[in-house]
């Protein structure tokens, strides 16, 4: 028997430090634990978090200038873009080289996609010297300066080289700055021109959108959880599946009907027009907007708003309103003094959930939005799979990540996030 | 006002009637009654309980007179005044809940502060109140704490405190201690009528425990069937009741089944099932011939020959079990077929233990025995 006034670590009964042994009886039980999960963790570490990881990694990649025109990089490590003159015959000389190289392994037009973006018009420069440049004789041939702008007067602006030479690092910031809608000028980070924007004001708007549709979804959800949380049993499951049916229909097939409803010659307008509210001729313009998208998307999320709220006014025990009211409440004071507070957990569990939902949201609003009712997730759709420019798709969708994480800190920070019930 | 358990207060109706329910029924569905034509006349200061099994139409009755539900007909009279139409927030009645009901979000201070805010009490006037409602359940040091960090009596007295910080006449307590261990819930019984006698409130208590009805009222309103079966002192309650539903609801009982053979006065001869022939006091039986029950408490039976008076009947007895409980014997004894019959003796040092098997006779004073309905 270990006595319990001595000195030092506690014994087990043979001897062994009791936290030893206490460690070595859970071991199994642990390993039991984790064999259970392996599975899932498996699958989500391979179809979730690499990918992710991998996408974060792509924001800012930049191996490509380097490995396809390595001499030229090495060769451009003296020169001075702000001197405003073109660079020596020696790098021209090396971009020949690399070039001769880059066009026999057909990476030529991938580098020249990558300057693309920073800098237009560097495509079509090197597509066409590429061709060119392969045919030449480099030990002889020379001098290249003055053949390669014969080719194309691109390889005597000096803002090209000042491009390859700026985005020659391994890592860029290039492609976050590009998200911000600012770029890598001569003098370090700039804003882009005005016509170039694009990308805060599709971030704000996604922010802005996704909060009116949050606080819509409290609104309309709040008075539909009193009411499902004061019903008998019975009757409550019964409207409950109603607020759950939404779960059983395809998404798609929710966001086509909303255009059949909303759109100018659909089932509101026809039937406003019919009543008298609405001119034939000023139909209102419910779709294509960002009212389309409000209206498609406040419906969509709307369970995942009435359901912590429910669960949590479930719990709160329909006495404290009548002690309120014994108490000499109206029953509004009532209901804001001492219900409203209590289910306070809900509103912000609902509302964390809908708020995230909504911001990277992309179908909905990709069908009902149009112009003007977009979210960023439907640039970084594009970007992804249209305009193969992955890298911006990825910094798009760290930033949205990284707002997303900030939000849920001021929200822990103001509410508490040991105050959100989800059920 | 404080005519503590003294039975004047029985008679007292219509004399300063402070509550007064008259004709009042309820029902929820409209097809079954839950109140049954009640009438309840309340002097002020009276402590008054409800007692009854669930489903008796106590708490319905309460509820009314709180105002969270509504009479279906009758008439509820505070003070003189109908409050049939008065919302349960302009009442000024105090109420304790069986969950306590403190509001989780808040401190205790808050909580008792709440009823003085509504009433739109200035701050220095509120804090003042809040800390002699406090003191006087003993609970000053706790204003700052939440209702979750107290234990379960301590929430019992906030609530208490809560229901009484702004001073109403009237304070409603629905199985306030339902929730407390046994030792805890004797200890606020004698709290909560000193209180209230101190105070001088009137006091609607519902309990569906009757030891708890007989310690603290002063009358007892025994309710069954949507309607009141007895409402009395608590002695009158237990020793002379009215019919066998109050009988066997209160306190132990014995009950034998049998004909009224005869009634001369305040003596009916009842003849048992078996034949037997017992001496009793009529209490709602009228004509011979009749179907009764009558009822005997199990420390009214003697069994000691020369203890029992001359010329009374007495029963053969077979003992059947014999139970030591300290204070009291509890002897089970088999009495004209009823197989359930106790007896109870005081553990004196005279007293006869008596053994299982053995043959007894037993009898009592027949103002004891009151015949019953059947």
């Amino acid at each position: 028997m270990s006595d319990i006034t001595q000195s030092g670590p506690v014994l087990a009964a043979d001897g062994t430090p009791l936290k030893r042994s206490l460690a070595r009886a859970l071991r199994m039980q642990k390993l039991r634990a984790l064999m259970l999960i392996a599975p899932l963790l498996l699958f989500i570490l391979v179809t979730f978090i690499l990918p992710v990881a991998d996408m974060l990694f792509r924001s800012v990649e930049n191996r490509i200038v380097q490995d396809t025109l390595p001499q030229t990089v090495e060769a451009l490590a003296d020169w001075d873009p702000a001197s405003g003159q073109l660079p020596e015959e020696a790098v021209f000389a090396a971009m020949a080289a690399d070039l001769q190289i880059a066009a026999r392994e057909k990476t030529h037009t991938k580098v020249a996609k990558r300057l693309n973006y920073e800098n237009p018009g560097v495509s079509s420069v090197f597509r066409k010297s590429g061709r060119k440049v392969s045919k030449w004789n480099l030990a002889a041939d020379g001098p290249f300066r003055e053949k390669l702008i014969e080719i194309d007067d691109g390889w005597g602006d000096v803002e090209l080289w000042r491009t390859i030479k700026t985005y020659s690092g391994s890592v860029t910031s290039g492609y976050f700055l590009n998200a911000v809608d600012m770029q890598l000028g001569a003098e370090g980070p700039e804003i882009r021109p005005e016509n170039e924007r694009i990308y805060n004001t599709m971030l704000i708007r996604t922010m802005r959108m996704s909060l009116i549709i949050t606080f819509s979804c409290i609104l309309l959800g709040y008075p539909v959880a009193w009411i499902l949380a004061n019903l008998p049993a019975r009757k409550a499951n019964l409207l409950l599946i109603l607020v759950l049916l939404p779960f059983w229909t395809s998404l798609l097939v929710r966001t086509s009907a909303w255009k059949i409803l909303l759109q100018q010659q659909g089932v509101i307008n026809d039937t406003l027009v019919w009543i008298g509210l609405v001119d034939d001729a000023n139909r209102l313009v419910l779709i294509n907007n960002e009212l389309g998208t409000i209206i498609a998307m406040t419906h969509i999320l709307l369970p995942f708003m009435i359901l912590p709220m429910y669960s949590v006014m479930q719990t709160i025990n329909p006495s404290y309103l009548r002690a309120a009211k014994s108490l000499g409440a109206t029953d509004w004071t009532a209901f804001w003094r001492v219900y409203f507070p209590q289910t306070v957990p809900g509103i912000g569990a609902g509302s964390i959930l809908v708020f995230i939902l909504a911001v990277g949201y992309y179908i909905t609003p990709a069908l009902v939005g149009g112009t003007k009712g977009t979210f960023i997730s439907n640039l970084i759709a594009y970007h992804i799979s249209t305009s193969g420019n992955w890298g911006l798709g990825a910094a798009l969708g760290a930033i949205l990540l990284a707002v997303v994480l900030l939000l849920y800190w001021v929200y822990d920070k103001v509410v508490g996030i040991d105050n959100v019930k989800l059920g | 006002m404080t005519n503590y358990g003294e039975p004047a207060l029985a008679d007292a109706s219509n004399v300063d009637a402070f509550v007064e329910f008259e004709r009042v029924q309820k029902s929820y569905d409209g097809e079954n009654l839950v109140v049954k034509d009640l009438n309840l006349t309340m002097p002020k200061g009276e402590f008054l309980t409800m007692l009854g099994p669930s489903g008796s139409g106590k708490t319905t009755c309460l509820m009314m007179l709180a105002g969270f539900e509504t009479a279906t007909h009758g008439d509820i009279r505070l003070d003189g005044t109908s409050i049939n139409n008065i919302p349960p927030h302009k009442r000024g009645i105090g109420m304790v809940f069986q969950n306590y009901a403190l509001f989780p979000h808040m401190t205790i201070a808050e909580n008792l502060s709440f009823p003085l805010e509504v009433r739109k009490m200035g701050k220095s006037e509120r804090e003042e109140k809040v800390k002699r409602a406090l003191d006087m359940v003993e609970m000053g040091a706790f204003g700052g704490r939440r209702p979750a960090q107290l234990s379960g009596g301590q929430q019992q007295r906030i609530a208490l405190a809560r229901a009484l910080v702004f001073e109403p006449e009237l304070v409603l307590m629905d199985e306030p201690l339902g929730a407390l261990d046994k030792q805890l819930r004797e200890k606020m019984q004698f709290e909560i009528t000193h209180l209230a006698h101190r105070l001088g409130i009137t006091v609607v208590y519902v309990t569906h425990d009757q030891t708890e009805a007989l310690t603290m009222s002063d009358r007892v309103a025994v309710f069954d069937d949507g309607r009141i079966q007895q409402i009395a002192p608590p002695d009158q309650l237990y020793e002379s009741p009215e019919n066998s539903f109050v009988a066997q609801f209160i306190g132990e009982n014995n009950t034998l089944e049998g004909t009224i053979k005869e009634i001369k006065g305040d003596r009916a001869l009842v003849q048992l099932d078996d034949g037997e022939l017992i001496d009793c006091k009529p209490v709602n039986v009228s004509r011979p011939g009749e179907r009764t029950r009558v009822s005997i408490r199990p420390e009214r039976v003697e069994y000691n020959k020369s203890r029992l008076r001359e010329g009374v009947h007495t029963l053969k007895a077979e003992v059947l079990e014999f139970i030591y409980m300290g204070d009291i014997f509890r002897t089970r004894l088999r009495v004209a077929g009823n197989d359930e019959f106790i007896i109870k003796t005081r553990n004196a040092p005279d007293q006869v233990r008596l053994q299982p098997g053995q043959q007894i006779e037993i009898g009592w004073l027949p103002e004891d025995c009151r015949a019953l309905d059947a």
